[in-house]
This record gives structure tokens, C-alpha cells and sequence, in this order.
């Protein structure tokens, strides 16, 4: 390793941070302008405010990153701080339109949301000196994690929105746990898998070229695959399902490098869609809708696809202008389909730009996985990394017509605390780990070895090789 | 473990190229397609919510967009109410524009007209929405005005024309309606307006002036008289034609009496001049015989019947039967049987004696500019149709028109110190209701600067020709006095 030069000229590229951080907050703070200004002519009123606010938001995860992660991605935060800011700018765009001003906006919430979040991730930071910490808590996750998943359906709690029961309601707080769950399970699984990924990638019979497990290597898939069942049986949502599941056959393949899990994941989640399709009309009537949203008959059933690929097509290439355009006729143009709302008035171009945006995300978090040196900080980053990337695809996928749509929020972007939560403490666990990744080697801090609870962390870097 | 994480993102990698792909093919190859949806309330939110142009008349908006604080951004208003209602026509979200100017101008209205593409270019680079054109007609506000008056409550349709270019100075047909209540953005409004007005059996969405086909009575004698002195039957007004009060009919035992049964004149033969002022019926009857459907067809096509016209909204086309036998020549000969007018055709049928036998081709736009006045299209050079006589003929005509208004049937259309050339029509169309009441003159008739068509329906009386005199001729008298002024 080259490990001394890099002793030598250590590189946080902290300023590299701060400068495209500046860009993100500007180029938000411009989208907002732009929107007040072809709404109204004029320029916001409670610009100063509210643009300080946002500043400080975003600087204050900086200077926390140069103190507490100095080694930490630079491009992650800037990226976060877009992608959030043009969600608020459409939020706001849409209350403008609706005539919901100051105080009883979506806005004014979501950036109430934003600055919760915000804190929620310093404050990981903050506290969460090294992820390895948080493999003591591989079962405390997943208790976590199942009993999130299964909130909802607690009679009393649960609440039923749009045909799915994946929400539940404290007081006047609607509260999406599933949200949570996907990072307790994420935790769970890479620090359950850390574990046993011996057993699971190296016994078996080999049948066709294929290592295939044996019979009772098969319990913590068919788990998973029972709790994805039941989430699709009993909240009727496809696209949460669909999600975890794929997370963690992608971490339990990213564990034991066997394509036959692979394989045999597609199988059960095949046939759990199959038997949902043929069990359940919500399910036949959102395939009828994806195939053909543009028929009378689907039009007066549900208008929202069509409607959202309407906007985006009158977008364009250049996009009506924020501000400009009617993304409020589409039903929830601020959260299923807030994509489709920025497609309109940002046209393609912005389409592109915000897909891109997330691919460079994803890009980093993959990097950081494939940078990190222990097992665990590698599954929980890949996992992190393509629940994200996967939950982009199941919303976006579904709002541009690739797959069926199902309802899941846009990351960083979507009306709703919890996903805003949620995500921003994603942020924050992968901005702990890149720090990790990217730290000179002699910099680790050697407490933490000593710290860890598993000896087997020990033997298992000798094992990566 | 990092073998499989790439490979994993490489499926993020493919995932997101899917969504990529997604993007593009909805907002750039299938943005025609999706765009023009007919259940694409955007498209049509984007046609109704630019700027369209103004339809002026006499320097007044009679149909303007005035910006709004609703998702359409412009509501369409009629100022002037029902007045101008058959000439606009109606631009409403509901029911569209099917109407009027706002249906047959709407490219130009809109701002998509091919006229105004260099605007529109320029528009794409400034990233200005194209405004539509502004119209400004050719109607002359006091004549409207004078024709909605004088025609008060009946049912009928004045046009009144400009001899000398076929500029419609006059354009009402009634019954009227308000378009303000359809064009409005109350949704529920608009839809009961609209089942209002479309289930009103008197049609008054109908712009009767061209979109309705009466008989044109006695008023078509003066086309009989045309074909008569063009085609050399007859030297001039003076000459003796036949008058009984019963012209028997060949081929068929029906007969063509006069409406009181008694000759036009001693010894059953009297002037042609004298056979219109008290518009005798066998007199013209007999010529149609001796002229034939051929002849009468022939020169009715000349003043414009058979001819599809746009002004620019469609103007229903007028006809004379092709292949008349001997007894319906005799009676399309007097603007019975089949003969079918617009108010529009006989106008221009007065129109064209007044100018010396020239037709012009009618229109209703005088100009067009765009949104900041430029003019795209000034006042046309004045078109001729067609030479509907010689100017002799038309002379003499216009002679035998005069006597109809000072010694005849047309006497209340006379004006003090104005020479006013009319004929009088009443035309039959349903044994159960009184005839339609017609008018057609122009004046002054040396110089003429007005020529008008009345036709006031079911105001008639049967049996007399006094309906259309009595009552279609007044309003005429007004239309031109307005005119005049």
C-alpha cells in the first residue's frame, strides 16, 4: 500500500466540499427565485431568512464533517443539499399554485422536516464515532426493523392511505415506518451476514455450474421472503416489498458472491407477485394501469400516471420553467410524482440532471463500499447504497412507466417527514463510513479494534485478501 | 467482497440507464403523441390560457381575453353581449369554439396561423408566448346597432353589405345569446349555458344571415327580371309583359296565381316595371316559362347562388334546382319551389345591381394585427365575383327597384332626399305558418353606399304581399339610414 504518501498529504478535500456545497445551495436558491419570479414577479419575501436557514443547515453538516469525519466523501452532502432543495423549491411551488401560503404550506413543514433531519444526521455523526459500533446492535436491528415493517398492521396504529397500510398515525403526526425499517434491516443484515456468509457461500451441491445451498442454509432467505409476503398481503405495497427484499438478496449476493441466490430470490419473489396478482384486484388494476394508462376506462379510474406523464411531456426537453408549468394537476404532485412535477417545468434536461444526480450518490456510495475495509462497513454501504438506488428506480420506474407503479418516495425530494428522516441518516451512515474508507490507514484510530466486540473482525480482514 | 459490489453497481448502473431511457422516450420522442391526447387537460389548459387576439369592431373590443388569476390565465369576454354573438361565435373550455370568428379565424385568433411564423420565430428565441392576432372587421357599429334595433324581437336576419367592395356593414341575426356565460371558467356555468343555448329549439347559435336557407319569395323576381333583359327577352322596363291573375301552368293542372287574384294590368298584360312595383306574380311566372330553369339558373349563379364562400366563416351555399320542368321554372321564377337563399346571397344580389352588375366577393375582416398592432394583413383590394349583368341592365333594374320603393310595394323603405331602390318578398315555406318577410334595397341609388337584406321570419301575411313592405321594409330604411348618416 501506498499508505505513506498518502500519510503525508492527507486529503480531506474538505474545501472541495465547501465550494460544491456553495454551488448546490446557489443553484437551489436560483430555482427558488426563478419559481416566485414567474409565479408572482416578484422575489420572495422571507428570502433572507429562509435562504440563511438553508445555509446554515447545509454548512452546519460541513463544519461538523471538517470536526467529527474530516476524511469523509465530499460529494455526498452537496449532492443531498440539491436534491432536497428542489424538492422544497417544488413543494413550495405546488403550495403557491394552491394557494396553501406561509404557515399552512407543505413547505413550511417539509422544511421543518428538513432541519429535524438535518440535526438527526449531525448528531449520528456526532455520536456514531465508527459504524463497527453498530454491529453490537445486529439483533437489536432486526427486532427494530421487523417490528417497524409491522406497525402499520397493528390494529389502531395503522393507517390506510391510497390502498396501502404502510403508514401509522401518532396523534397528528402520519408516519411512514418503513422508512426506518430499511435501515435497521440494513444493519441487520450486513451484521448478520458478516457472520455467516462462510456457511452461506461455501456449502452446497453444485448442479449446472451453479454452488446452490443446502436445504438448511435456505432459513434466512425464506424469512425474508415471508416478511416481504406479508408486507404485500397485508399493506398491499408492492414497491416496500419488492424493496426489501431486493435489499437484502442484493447484500446476501454482495456477502457470499453466489448468483444462485440470486437465482432463487427472483424465484420466491416471482411467485409471491404471481400469487398477489392473482389473489388481489389492487394489484391486477395497477398492472391494467401500467399498461395501458391512456384508456378511457383507466382515465376515470386513476388519472395520476397518465397526468404525470403528461406533464412530463409538456415539459419537454427545456422544461416549462419552475413556476410555469401545471404539475398541480397531477394528484400527488408533490410526492409519488414530484419527479414528473420537476420533469415538467425542468424539462428532460433536469430530468437527466436530477437521475444523474443520484447516480453520482449511488456512485459514491459504492465507491465507499468498495473502499471501507471491513466486511461489515462494506455490506451495510452496498445495502445503504442500493436501498436507495433501488427505491429511486421502484418510484421513478413507476412515474416514467418502466414498471407498475407502486407508491415509495423519492428520496431526499418527496412531501413527508419520515423518508426525510430516514434518508438523511442514511447520509450521515455513509458519510461515517466514507471517512472511514477514505482515512490514511495509520490514522485509525486503534481503540476501536479493541472496542469491537466480535473477535472475528479480527480474522475477517485477513480474510478479504 | 468487492467483486460483487461491482457487479452491483453495475445493475444500479443498468437500472438507472432504464430510467434515463424512461425520461427521454416521454419527454422527447413520444411528446407529440402524449401532447395530443384528446384527455390531455394540459394541451388544451395551453391553447386556452394564451393570449388570444381581440375581434374589434369600430375601434371597440367586441371579443377580448382579459388576464385572470386562474389556471387559464385569460377568460374570453364578449363587451357587447348577444349583439355581436352569431358574428363571434363562442371560445369556451367546455364546448371548444365551434362558432362564428372564433371557429373560422381561429389560427389566426390563436397566434398558430402560418402568417404570423415569423412572430412566432422570434417568440421561441425571446421565450415570449405568441399572442394571437387582433381582427378588426369590417361592420359598422351604428348599422349593427340599427339593424338589432329595428328587427327588435323577431326571429330573421339582417346583413347589410358595401356595394362597391362587399364589406359586410351589418351582420345580426336574432334570436341572439350571450356568449359571456359559455366562455366562462365557472365550469358548471359554462355546461348550462351551453345545454341552454344547444337545446333552444330557435337555434340561436345559428347565424342566420349565412347559415340559414329561406325561399327568397318576390325578392328573386329582380334576379328573373335580370335574366330576362340579359338574356334579350325584354329591351327594358317598359316592355309588355304578360299579367293575368291566373297564369295556367303546362304539364299539370296546378296553377300560378296572383296573391288577389286579379291581373296585373288591362287586358291581362301590363310593364315589366309596373309587374315589380306590385310584384305580379303570373307576369314573372310567364317569363320564367319563356326563360326556362336553365336561363334562371344560369344568371342566379352569377349573382353568386351554387357558390361556396367564406367570409371567413362558411356561408351556407344558395341554390336554384338544376333540370326544372316547365312549372317549377314558373315558380322558382317568383323564389318558390326549391329556391333556396341565404340573406347574405340576396344582398349581394342587390349589392351586385347597385355596382353596376359586379358582384364582390363579401367579406368581414378588414384587418389583422398582431398582439403589439402591427398589421399583418391590411383592408383586401376588393374582389369581383363575378359580372352578374351588364351595367345597362343593371341600370334599369335599378330603375324598376327605385318605382318598387316610390310608387309600389317597398314605400316605407323610402328615405326623405335619399333615392332608395327595393323589392319586397314574401315566401312561403310552411302552409301552417305565415311566410317569411323580405326586403332587399340599396341607396342612394345613383351613388350606392349601402346595400341590405331583410328577412324577418314569419312575419308575413298570407295571401298579401304587404308582409314583406310592412314589415321587413322599415328595417332595411333604418339599416341604410344608419348607413347614410
Amino acid at each position: 500500500m501506498t499508505t505513506t504518501v498518502e500519510q503525508l498529504m492527507p486529503r480531506t478535500r474538505r474545501n472541495a466540499e465547501l465550494l460544491l456545497l456553495i454551488l448546490a445551495i446557489v443553484i437551489v436558491l436560483l430555482a427558488w427565485v426563478t419559481t416566485d419570479l414567474n409565479r408572482n414577479g416578484t422575489v420572495p419575501a422571507n428570502i433572507i431568512p429562509v435562504a440563511g436557514g438553508f445555509t446554515v443547515l447545509a454548512l452546519a453538516v460541513h463544519l461538523v464533517l471538517r470536526w467529527k469525519a474530516a476524511y469523509a466523501d465530499p460529494v455526498l452532502l452537496p449532492i443531498v443539499t440539491v436534491l432536497n432543495g428542489l424538492g422544497l423549491v417544488m413543494i413550495h411551488r405546488l403550495d403557491l399554485a394552491r394557494g396553501k401560503l406561509g404557515t399552512d404550506g407543505d413547505a413550511y413543514r417539509q422544511i421543518i422536516w428538513t432541519a429535524l433531519a438535518v440535526a438527526l444526521a449531525v448528531a449520528v455523526i456526532i455520536v456514531l464515532r465508527d459504524h463497527r459500533l453498530l454491529r453490537r446492535y445486529t439483533y437489536v436491528s432486526m427486532a427494530v426493523g421487523f417490528a417497524l415493517l409491522l406497525l402499520p398492521l397493528v390494529p389502531g396504529l395503522g393507517q390506510t392511505i391510497n390502498g396501502s397500510q404502510i403508514w401509522i398515525s401518532l396523534g397528528p403526526l402520519n408516519f411512514q415506518p418503513g422508512e426506518f425499517a430499511k435501515i435497521a434491516l440494513a444493519i441487520f443484515f450486513a451484521g448478520y451476514l458478516v457472520q455467516t456468509r462462510d456457511v452461506l457461500s461455501l456449502a452446497g451441491k453444485r448442479v449446472l455450474g451453479f454452488t446452490f445451498p443446502r436445504g438448511r442454509d435456505l432459513g434466512p432467505i425464506l424469512v425474508a421472503w415471508l416478511l416481504a409476503v406479508l408486507i404485500l398481503v397485508f399493506q398491499k405495497d408492492l414497491g416496500s416489498a419488492l424493496l426489501f427484499f431486493g435489499l437484502f438478496v442484493a447484500m446476501l449476493y454482495v456477502a457470499t458472491e453466489r448468483v444462485s441466490w440470486i437465482a432463487i430470490g427472483l424465484l420466491l419473489f416471482g411467485l409471491a407477485v404471481a400469487f398477489a396478482l392473482s389473489a388481489f384486484t389492487h394489484f391486477q388494476k395497477r398492472v391494467e394501469l401500467w399498461l395501458d394508462p391512456f384508456s378511457p376506462d383507466n382515465l376515470e379510474r386513476s388519472n395520476q400516471l397518465a397526468n404525470g406523464l403528461w406533464g412530463m411531456a409538456s415539459g419537454g426537453l427545456t422544461g416549462t420553467g419552475l413556476g410555469a408549468g401545471r404539475p398541480w394537476l397531477t394528484s400527488f404532485a408533490e410526492s409519488d410524482f414530484i419527479f414528473s412535477s420537476l420533469g415538467e417545468e425542468l424539462g428532460l434536461f433536469g430530468s437527466v440532471g436530477i437521475i444523474v444526480l443520484y447516480l453520482i450518490f449511488c456512485e459514491r456510495g459504492i465507491r465507499t463500499a468498495l473502499g471501507v475495509r471491513d466486511g461489515f462497513g462494506k455490506l451495510l454501504a452496498v445495502g445503504l447504497t442500493f436501498s436507495v438506488a433501488f427505491q429511486l428506480f421502484i418510484v421513478i420506474g413507476g412515474v416514467t412507466r418502466v414498471i407498475p407503479l407502486t407508491g415509495l418516495t423519492t428520496p431526499f425530494m418527496s412531501l413527508g417527514g419520515s423518508s426525510l428522516l430516514a434518508n438523511w441518516v442514511i447520509v450521515a451512515l455513509l458519510l461515517r463510513i466514507s471517512d472511514q474508507a477514505r482515512r490514511p490507514m495509520p490514522e485509525m484510530p486503534v481503540g476501536i479494534a479493541s472496542d469491537d466486540p466480535a473477535p472475528a473482525e479480527v480474522t475477517q480482514v485477513v480474510r478479504m485478501s | 467482497m468487492n467483486a460483487p459490489i461491482r457487479r452491483i453497481s453495475v445493475l444500479i448502473a443498468a437500472l438507472f440507464t432504464a430510467l434515463l431511457v424512461a425520461a427521454t422516450v416521454v419527454q422527447f420522442a413520444q411528446v407529440k403523441t402524449l401532447g395530443s391526447m384528446a384527455a390531455n387537460k394540459r394541451t388544451l389548459l395551453d391553447n386556452y390560457s394564451r393570449e388570444r387576439g381581440s375581434i374589434i369592431v369600430g375601434g371597440q373590443p367586441i371579443a377580448k381575453s382579459v388576464p385572470v388569476d386562474d389556471q387559464y390565465r385569460f377568460l374570453r369576454t364578449y363587451p357587447q353581449g348577444g349583439l355581436y354573438s352569431q358574428v363571434t361565435g363562442f371560445y369556451s373550455y367546455q364546448v371548444g369554439a365551434p362558432y362564428g370568428l372564433e371557429h373560422a379565424s381561429d389560427d389566426l385568433l390563436s397566434g398558430d396561423s402560418d402568417t404570423l411564423f415569423v412572430r412566432r420565430a422570434t417568440d421561441l428565441l425571446t421565450g415570449r408566448r405568441t399572442a394571437g392576432a387582433t381582427l378588426e372587421l369590417t361592420i359598422d357599429p351604428k348599422a349593427q346597432k340599427a339593424a338589432d334595433d329595428a328587427l327588435g324581437g323577431s326571429k330573421g336576419a339582417v346583413v347589410a353589405l358595401d356595394p362597391k367592395t362587399g364589406a359586410i356593414l351589418a351582420m345580426v341575426s336574432h334570436p341572439q345569446y350571450d356568449p359571456n356565460p359559455i366562455s366562462s371558467h365557472d365550469l358548471t356555468k359554462a355546461a348550462n349555458a351551453w345545454e341552454k343555448l344547444s337545446s333552444d329549439p330557435a337555434k340561436p347559435y345559428l347565424n342566420r344571415t349565412i347559415n340559414q336557407l329561406y325561399p327568397p319569395g318576390s325578392t328573386f323576381k329582380v334576379v328573373t327580371a335580370a335574366a330576362a333583359l340579359e338574356s334579350g327577352l325584354l329591351s327594358d322596363e317598359n316592355s309588355e309583359v304578360p299579367g293575368p291573375a291566373v297564369l295556367d301552368l303546362p304539364l299539370t293542372s296546378a296553377t300560378l296565381p296572383n296573391e288577389n287574384r286579379r291581373p296585373c294590368g288591362p287586358n291581362d298584360k301590363t310593364t315589366l316595371i309596373r309587374a315589380l312595383e306590385i310584384s305580379c306574380n303570373t307576369a314573372f311566372g310567364s317569363l320564367g316559362l319563356e326563360l326556362g330553369g336553365e336561363q334562371l339558373r344560369a344568371q342566379a349563379a352569377k349573382f353568386g347562388f351554387g357558390d361556396s364562400l367564406t367570409i371567413p366563416m362558411r356561408v351556407s351555399t344558395s341554390t336554384v334546382p338544376a333540370d326544372l320542368n316547365a312549372p317549377q321554372a314558373a315558380q322558382s321564377a317568383i323564389g318558390q319551389y326549391e329556391v333556396k337563399s341565404t340573406p347574405l346571397q340576396m344582398a349581394m344580389v342587390a349589392a351586385g345591381i347597385a355596382n353596376q352588375g359586379r358582384v364582390m366577393t363579401p367579406y368581414l375582416i378588414d384587418s389583422v394585427r398582431s398582439a403589439n398592432l402591427d398589421i399583418i394583413e391590411s383592408t383586401p383590394d376588393p374582389v369581383e365575383l363575378s359580372q352578374a349583368t351588364s351595367p345597362e341592365t343593371a341600370s334599369t333594374l335599378t330603375t324598376m327597384m327605385v318605382s318598387v320603393v316610390d310608387n309600389g310595394s317597398g314605400v316605407r323603405a323610402a328615405i326623405p332626399g335619399v333615392e332608395v331602390a327595393g323589392k319586397t318578398g314574401t315566401a312561403q315555406h310552411d302552409p301552417k305558418k305565415p311566410p317569411h318577410a323580405w326586403f332587399i334595397s340599396f341607396a342612394p341609388a345613383g351613388d350606392p353606399q349601402v346595400a341590405v337584406a331583410v328577412v324577418v321570419e314569419d312575419g308575413g301575411v298570407t295571401g298579401s304581399e304587404v308582409g314583406g313592405g310592412r314589415v321587413a321594409a322599415p328595417i332595411a330604411k333604418a339599416v341604410m339610414q344608419a348607413v347614410l348618416q
